[in-house]
């Protein structure tokens, strides 16, 4: 019995702290937009976003999937690693090298250099 | 004595014995095997993000308030598809029962909600034929909407298999692979709320 009242204030914790974590990242970026983009410095809502989106999936883990609840040896953690690692450099090397070998793909990279940078 | 400490041990919760599953362990590495497709989507967007063809970009497509909504509907599901876990975990049939039904029509309202922003989308003319951007937004929302439906099909059979048959411990397992791989759409929806509305939208 204990376990199950562990387990639904697991759920409850989990659930109001994501809806915290959407609405802080959601707020920033109505007030952003209807503000004409004014408010904040652009870079920093990015970082804020993203952090709370990474805080998210680790309150998700931890409180919807149980994934600390595990015995030792912790395999599911390990692959979970594992995966995390090979989709982040996926991801970022993507989007790297995209950036950087190809002025002609990335439209917004391109105006910048046009605008700003060396050009061609 | 020895048969009372075997009960004592036997005390655990079916929940707690499907953490150390093997079955539900196979499941996760599934699982782990969708996010890295998700997560090659996800660089593909990145890319061509930027690739609009003179086309609208993600800043004039895209609804906040209305990602907003599909994103609280999609997170309540969550949470009400682990009360039904819950309950299945102390063995009340009624409660998961009720619990899954409002997790399927929660998960139904999501996919309508989808539905119709990719139908107003196409009927504007910005389908994914419009630009490389629109190819790959329609390519990674659509893939988690195609694995909405098909979780909601799986959420309609086992409901189906519930109400015909009693709750039994293998029945209970799969209900627990479900419940896994709804919290983990879940999980895939923040990340495209995050990176397509979010940051499209700045």
């Amino acid at each position: 019995m204990e376990h199950h009242k562990g387990l639904l204030k697991s759920y409850i914790i989990g659930f109001i702290l994501s809806v915290i974590l959407t609405l802080c990242a959601y707020i920033p970026v109505a007030f952003y937009v209807s503000s004409k983009h004014t408010i904040f410095f652009h870079e920093i809502i990015i970082w804020i976003i993203f952090i709370l989106a990474f805080v998210q999936l680790i309150v998700q883990l931890l409180f919807f999937l149980h994934m600390g609840q595990e015995a030792k040896p912790r395999w599911k953690l390990g692959v979970f690693i594992s995966f995390f690692g090979i989709i982040l450099i996926v991801v970022i090397a993507s989007i790297w090298i995209m950036q950087h070998l190809n002025y002609n793909m990335s439209l917004i990279h391109f105006n910048n250099v046009m605008k700003y940078g060396e050009g061609f | 004595m020895t048969t009372t400490i075997a009960l004592v041990k036997q005390k655990k919760t079916l929940l707690e014995t499907f953490v150390n599953d093997k079955v539900v362990f196979g499941f996760w590495v599934y699982l782990m095997t969708d996010l890295l497709m998700f997560g090659v989507l996800f660089a593909t967007y990145s890319v061509l993000h930027g690739n609009i063809y003179n086309g609208p970009g993600s800043n004039e497509l895209f609804n906040l308030p209305f990602a907003l909504l599909e994103t609280m509907i999609l997170l309540t599901s969550s949470f009400t598809c682990g009360l039904a876990l819950l309950a299945a975990s102390k063995g009340v049939k009624k409660y998961v029962l009720i619990w899954f039904s409002i997790t399927f029509l929660l998960g139904l309202a999501f996919l309508g909600l989808e539905l119709s922003e990719f139908t107003k989308l196409v009927s504007e003319g910005n389908s994914w034929r419009r630009s490389a951007f629109l190819s790959s937004f329609f390519t990674l929302v659509g893939t988690h909407g195609m694995h909405i439906t098909v979780g909601l099909l799986w959420m309609g059979i086992c409901m189906i298999k519930l109400w015909s048959k009693d709750l039994t411990e293998n029945l209970t397992r799969k209900l627990m692979l479900l419940s896994l791989f709804w919290h983990f759409l879940d999980i895939i929806w923040i990340f495209i709320f995050t990176i397509v509305y979010l940051l499209g939208a700045l």
